[in-house]
């Protein structure tokens, strides 16, 4: 009847997983409990859960990254911990938990904290700076993202429920197989991966879509703004790598269900095979993270420089020239694989080609400020120090993709220090950096300044004090993924590690009480002319936070920088002057389509994880149906009357005139 | 373990190689970083010093030099990454003095099992090995991925069941050495660091005949044993039976170990996996 499914699911006889699944129970039920209390649900259900509002889409795929980044956040403190610990001993955590975490902690960040966070800030932003109402397809927008959250719903199932993986957050075979990984770990890691891959897919194609065919008038492609072009760019990436991943880990689950041998150690199953396809994902998928993040870096150092992006053409190419090349470097992961020399320097020299447009970009933005009369706000200190912790970062990656400097230092605590050093000085300070610059503009109002350059502090001097150490313990001979270790040398470095962990740790708190801050002080903070940091791309051409049509007229794109041209050359006949002609605006319709689908993706996943089988039907049709009852609607557009048009766009004008008049004076 | 304190010629050409790649980066990446927090603090908005230019958003000048300058450390680096690649490929020889020492490695759940077919002898978890002699290393695993790696003597590689990699090292200098294992392969994962005694070239015979001494004998019943999962804290040593058992493990006339279903102790899934075969 439930398959493999039992008591002895519950881990009773572990009480870390037990207290903290407890804990985040009673909080999601308190949450429940609250909203249902306070009759909230109607409006949740209505204006967010059903909503295909690309802002609204992106902010709950911020707000779930922002979730999964203090679950993820604590695997890594409880590893530091471990690690400074375990020093001739056995730590804390047993090995089968410790493993489950780092695995857990790898997952996590990059699928449910990395990728939702730039995929939330490229659906909230993208429309808006294209000068556009919507995206592509709203509705399978919706779908995307609940197909995420379902991903990351059933890894923090396997909290309580049975087990995570033990093997690494790629899974590698053999050790994956089901010979050697017979419990449900594994299944957990695939299935959570292949529904929250779908998500990620469309809402690749959506976005590929959005900026390929839904541009405003004048919006030609050389003067899109960067962050549209790294969308392009990251999105083709996802539309051409998620598939592979895909297929591989169908392949894998083929192993692991229907006894297939694609990786297997016998029946000519070949590791090495999975080795390549994965990193085939693998590679492109960091830049997938990462590219976002220059767009980001891109938009914040010009509007804080108070200048034009330097060199727009030569970042256009350096961006698209990062998207093609990093298809054609996966094999600088395995160079210890034992392939020959030519196949090894030429992958390594590959790689190191991908070194100059990024290059190119850090002196872009390098002349970018130069000439320019800087703000350091928040977001500007994020991208400044981006700057500075990315190029160690480079550097880092740069002395891997040498083969003979790689066979010291593959799977080091080397390597783990230098992909933080670009997913955390790069990605992540990019997605801090891009929710303190666009908050204001989903909000309506700004985040406090003194709490976000404390986070900003805090979070740049603990990564330094962490993951400096981990470089020493790399060059020490310290390999990755050590549940306890007897080597003298590698214990102070781990000690100093934990210390930075915990200086890391006070830079999220910083975060949180700003954002609590902030929401206390929003009245203070409120930002009415929807330009709070005299921004020179559309989606600041609107108000903060824009109504559901985004711009009541298309705007006309002239030049770069569109929304700067409008206030410098004051070409602002349809800002200044009030507009007679306010039309109507057909939107999509809400629709729980994404949300009920999910709903039996979840019942699918989790019943294939437990091989219930009955249940796994169930799921699938459920799903299907929805996808056919939504196939089959009749009404998916409705009308805002032009009435409304225009009495929502004329407060924003009346404010916003002052500021453009000021503007253009210049 | 010091990568930067190489005790063979492999170690050392790596670790030069590291050395030089970082300090060929830095040569660009320290002016950069300065010129970052340079203009950064220069152009800040409150500088009245600092001429405002909002103009300057294009020079096919800077544009030339931002891209030469990686373009040019990259062509520099990629050549040494292609002789490196070719000199220091882990299958390259490494000539040695006297005749050289072949070993054939296998990762074991979680343990390392070195045989010497010519000298009929195998030991577990230890390395003995003469200093200034090539060592001619075949590596495979009898389950998982492993990956072989002498931090002090250089260049790590993979061990993979059903499959032989090769790699050659030389130890130049007496004394005691630590190697590991550097991929994941399960919850015995960090017992499998391995001692490396390097002997001088009269001690190793004498070594080699001790240990053929012993009553231990390794051949396919005892390997089989050998090779359940399970930690080993002790330094066992045995004597080959059959100096073709590293063939037949390699060609999976052994069968690939077994996973943790035999085992009653460690590596016990915690759930879910007691119905699973």
């Amino acid at each position: 009847m439930l398959g493999k499914l039992d008591w002895s699911a519950i881990p009773f006889d572990q009480p870390i997983p037990l207290v903290a699944g407890a804990v985040v129970l009673v909080a999601i039920l308190g949450v429940l409990t609250w909203v249902v209390v306070k009759g909230h649900l109607p409006y949740l259900w209505s204006e967010w859960i059903t909503s295909v509002d690309h802002k609204r889409i992106g902010v709950m795929y911020i707000l779930l990254a922002s979730v999964m980044l203090l679950r993820g956040g604590s695997d890594a403190i409880m590893m530091r911990i471990q690690q400074a610990v375990a020093y001739q001993s056995q730590g804390y955590l047993p090995p089968e938990h410790y493993n489950q975490i780092f695995s857990a902690h790898g997952t996590i960040m990059i699928f449910f904290v990395a990728m939702p966070f730039v995929i939330g800030l490229m659906n909230l932003i993208v429309p808006l700076q294209l000068g556009v109402r919507d995206v592509a397809f709203p509705t399978l927008n919706s779908v995307g993202f609940w197909l995420t959250a379902t991903g990351a719903l059933l890894v923090n199932l396997s909290l309580v429920v049975g087990e995570f993986a033990r093997t690494g957050w790629l899974a590698f075979p053999p050790l994956s197989e089901l010979s050697y990984s017979p419990g449900v770990g594994v299944d957990y890691y695939a299935w959570s991966l292949q529904i929250s891959g779908v998500g990620t897919l469309v809402a690749g194609i959506n976005l590929v879509t959005t900026v390929l065919k839904l541009r405003t008038k004048g919006m030609n492609y050389l003067r899109m703004p960067m962050f549209c072009w790294t969308t392009l760019a990251s999105n083709l990436l996802i539309v051409a790598a998620f598939p592979i991943l895909t297929a591989t880990l169908a392949m894998l689950l083929l192993d692991r269900y229907l006894g297939f041998h694609f990786f297997t150690n016998e029946a000519g199953g070949n590791v090495m095979m999975f080795m390549n396809l994965i990193w085939a994902w693998g590679h492109p998928e960091v830049y997938i993270l990462v590219l976002p993040a220059f767009g980001i870096f891109s938009e914040v150092v010009s509007t804080f420089s108070g200048k034009g992006l330097f060199g727009y053409r030569s970042m256009v190419l350096a961006t698209m020239a990062i998207c093609v090349i990093s298809f054609m470097v996966w094999l600088h992961h395995f160079f210890t694989m034992g392939a020959g020399p030519d196949v090894n320097a030429i992958f390594g020299i590959a790689s190191m080609i991908i070194a100059v447009p990024t290059g190119v970009k850090i002196y872009n933005w390098l002349f970018t400020m130069y000439g320019g009369r800087i703000r350091f706000a928040t977001p500007m200190l994020w991208a400044v120090g981006f700057m500075v912790t990315f190029i160690v970062g480079g550097l880092t990656g740069v002395l891997l993709a040498v083969p003979p400097a790689d066979f010291m230092l593959h799977n080091s605590m080397f390597l783990v220090a230098h992909f933080h050093n670009v997913i955390i000085g790069g990605v992540l300070f990019g997605a801090f950096a891009g929710f303190e610059y666009w908050f204001p503009k989903a909000f309506g109002f700004r985040l406090d300044e003194r709490w976000g350059k404390l986070a900003f502090w805090f979070t740049f001097l603990g990564f330094f004090i962490t993951f400096i150490p981990l470089y020493i313990a790399g060059m020490l001979g310290m390999t990755r993924r050590m549940q306890h270790y007897d080597v003298a040398a590698w214990r102070p470095w781990m000690i100093v590690a934990a210390i930075g962990m915990a200086v890391l740790t006070i830079g999220v708190i910083c975060q949180i009480v700003q954002l609590v801050v902030s929401i206390r002080n929003r009245e203070a903070l409120r930002d009415r002319t929807g330009d709070p940091w005299d921004g020179r791309s559309l989606e600041w051409a609107t108000s903060s936070p824009p109504p559901v049509f985004n711009f009541a007229f298309n705007p006309d794109v002239r030049g770069e920088d569109a929304y700067w041209d409008m206030k410098v050359h004051a070409q602002q006949q349809s800002l200044e002057r009030d507009r007679p002609e306010y039309q109507d605006i057909e939107m999509p319709r809400n629709s729980p389509t994404g949300f009920v689908c999910a709903f039996f993706a979840t019942i699918m996943g989790f019943a294939l994880i437990w091989h219930i089988w009955w249940m796994v039907i169930l799921g699938g049709l459920g799903a299907f149906a929805t996808f056919v009852v939504f196939a089959w609607r009749d009404h998916d557009e409705y009308v805002i009357p032009a009435e409304e048009v225009a009495a929502i766009d004329r407060v924003n004008l009346e404010e916003r005139r002052g500021l453009i008049s000021m503007a253009g004076a210049v | 373990m010091n990568l930067l304190d190489p005790q063979g010629p492999v170690a050392a050409a790596n670790s030069t190689i590291l050395v030089d790649s970082v300090f060929i980066m830095l040569v660009i990446v320290v002016p950069t970083i300065f010129a970052i927090l340079g203009f950064a603090f220069w152009f800040r908005a409150s500088n009245p010093k600092a001429r405002y230019q909002p103009d300057f958003v294009y020079s096919g000048r800077v544009e030339m030099v931002v891209w030469a300058i990686p373009a040019l450390t990259v062509i520099l680096l990629g050549g040494v990454a292609w002789i490196g690649s070719h000199q220091l490929d882990p299958a390259a020889p490494v000539p040695g003095t006297g005749s050289p020492v072949r070993i054939q490695a296998v990762s074991l759940d979680w343990k390392w099992l070195f045989i010497y077919p010519d000298q009929r002898i195998a030991t577990v978890n230890t390395l003995t090995v003469p200093a200034g002699a090539e060592l001619n290393f075949q590596l495979t695993s009898s389950s998982v991925m492993n990956t072989f790696f002498i931090p002090q003597l250089g260049s790590m590689i993979y061990t993979m069941n059903g499959m032989v990699t090769k790699l050659n090292l030389r130890a130049d200098n007496e004394g005691k050495l630590q190697g590991l294992s550097a991929h994941f392969s399960g919850d015995g994962f960090p017992d499998m660091m391995f001692d490396v005694n390097v002997v001088s070239p009269l001690a190793f015979p004498e070594w080699v005949a001790t240990t053929a001494k012993t009553d231990a004998v390794l051949n396919e019943d005892s390997y089989k044993k050998l090779m359940q999962q399970g930690v080993e804290k002790g330094r066992p040593i045995y004597r080959l039976e059959d100096p073709r058992l590293f063939d037949l493990i390699a060609t999976q006339h052994i069968p690939p170990g077994p996973g943790p279903e035999l085992l009653s102790d460690a590596g016990r899934p915690h759930s879910g996996g007691h119905d699973a075969r």
